[in-house]
């Protein structure tokens, strides 16, 4: 088997008192995705932000393509360069145009020429549907289309790998979808990808794999088909009668 | 008005001694009071608590106590600075302090996220403030400055109360001979309130100017 993309193993967390991980082993293979659910509070956020250190851990290691995370300095900016992130509350630059904001770090970090890195943004904003808002600042755009230039922004740094922090849960559900979409081509096209969601339906349709979480533990994880339809663990089957009620 | 008239020379040198005050307190300051700032928020404890502390020693000692100590404490401990430059020395130590309170709230405006996002996408801790920071802090802080440096404007009065021959030191001198209280203070008042208003003006075109167009 190939090198693993992330490769987790006995990762422990805490937030004072709070034991957020709970020695938390987990393999990404390249061109796998995989979806990580879980009650409110169950660590799955924290899981994510470990991977490119947003979050720094108490034991344990975290490897990214076979390379061991770096502590904070620029071998981690480096290696964080390669790893997108989306976020919940989607984080744009405020003062930034939507392209200045797409093009700032391939400006910035991988030194592209700027004629080129705006080619390359005009054609990221175009596959997310965004193009003619290029010239606005995020506060004029709705949820899902700031959603959309987030995404084009972590893509435009050629990610060999993407973590999604809850991306639709702060949206109107009427932009869910919009954002799904982007998401689920994203998969098909082979990005590697860990996906903290509450999006039920994404995880069936989209992930390889489905991770849940409760209390700061991997309780269960599975192909979608068998996790959703014969599912082991008696939390996860709550979880979801909870969830999936409506 | 005719005291005032009569005297037009010595008035006139007196408002060019308070603007010089105002006007190299007010860089002096703005430089110190950022450098407080950078050590503030930066990641080193002692230099955290050392720009702390002086915010906390400057804010809560009274500027009349503070120009006194200086005036009769500094000569005493054998240095020995022209008055205009003791001033000068004392208000951009305490003024810097505000301003370095104003600058510390305007980083405080842009989101934890903001931080987040430039460092997910790779950018180094310089250039995480340089291009997302300090663009967006600016934006909160032109305002309060602006404020800080009017309050600086009427301290620079307090220099009268050491021997400096600014313009309230002058008028005083003035309305001595003359005793024409009215005229006299009245002048003065409304100099210091066309130099507040230049002061304010001028924070109100910068602020349009880094404003986000929307």
């Amino acid at each position: 088997m190939s090198t693993p993309m992330v490769s987790m193993r006995g990762v422990e967390k805490h937030f004072g008192d709070l034991h957020v991980l709970r020695s938390i082993d987990l393999d990404v293979a390249p061109r796998e995705v995989v979806v990580v659910i879980g009650p409110s509070g169950s660590g799955k956020s924290t899981l994510c932000r470990t991977i490119n250190r947003l979050e720094p851990i108490d034991a344990g290691e975290i490897r990214v393509d076979g390379e061991l995370l770096p502590v904070e300095g620029p071998q981690l900016a480096q290696l964080r360069a390669d790893v997108g992130m989306v976020f919940q509350s989607f984080n744009l630059f405020g003062h930034l145009s939507v392209l200045d904001n797409v093009m700032l770090a391939p400006l910035k970090v991988r030194k592209v020429a700027r004629a080129t890195a705006r080619d390359e943004a005009m054609a990221l904003l175009e596959r997310v549907g965004i193009a003619d808002k290029a010239d606005r600042v995020p506060a004029q755009l709705s949820g899902g289309q700031q959603q959309r230039a987030a995404i084009a922004r972590s893509l435009a740094m050629h990610p060999k790998l993407m973590l999604f922090d809850e991306p639709t849960s702060a949206l109107d559900p009427e932009m869910v979808n919009e954002v799904l979409e982007v998401m689920a081509s994203l998969a098909a096209d082979g990005m590697t990808m860990v996906v903290v969601t509450h999006e039920m339906g994404f995880a069936r349709r989209a992930a390889d794999r489905v991770v849940f979480m409760d209390a700061g533990s991997i309780v269960e994880e599975a192909p979608p088909a068998e996790f959703f339809d014969a599912t082991r663990s008696e939390r996860a089957r709550s979880f979801l009668s909870n969830v999936l009620a409506h | 008005m005719s005291a005032l008239i009569e005297n037009l020379d010595p008035l006139l040198r007196a408002l060019g001694t308070t603007v010089l005050i105002l006007v190299v307190s007010a860089v002096g300051s703005l430089v110190l009071g950022v450098l407080v700032t950078v050590a503030r928020v930066s990641p080193i404890p002692v230099l955290r608590g050392a720009a702390f502390a002086y915010v906390q020693v400057f804010v809560n000692i009274p500027l009349l106590a503070l120009l006194l100590l200086f005036v009769f404490a500094l000569p005493d401990a054998g240095l020995l600075m022209p008055l205009t430059t003791t001033v000068i020395v004392v208000l951009v130590v305490y003024e810097a302090a505000y301003v370095a309170e104003a600058v510390r709230s305007g980083i405080n405006t842009v989101a934890a996220g903001q931080v987040e996002a430039a460092r997910a996408l790779g950018l180094r801790l310089s250039q995480t403030l340089r291009f997302v920071v300090v663009p967006q802090a600016v934006r909160a802080v032109v305002q309060p400055l602006g404020n800080v440096m009017i309050a600086l404007l009427m301290n620079t009065a307090l220099a009268a109360t050491v021997g400096v021959v600014e313009l309230t030191s002058a008028v005083n001198k003035v309305n001595l001979v003359a005793a024409q209280p009215i005229p006299i203070f009245t002048a003065a008042g409304l100099t210091y309130m066309a130099l507040a208003l230049a002061i304010g003006l001028a924070a109100g075109r910068i602020e349009k100017k880094v404003a986000i167009h929307r």
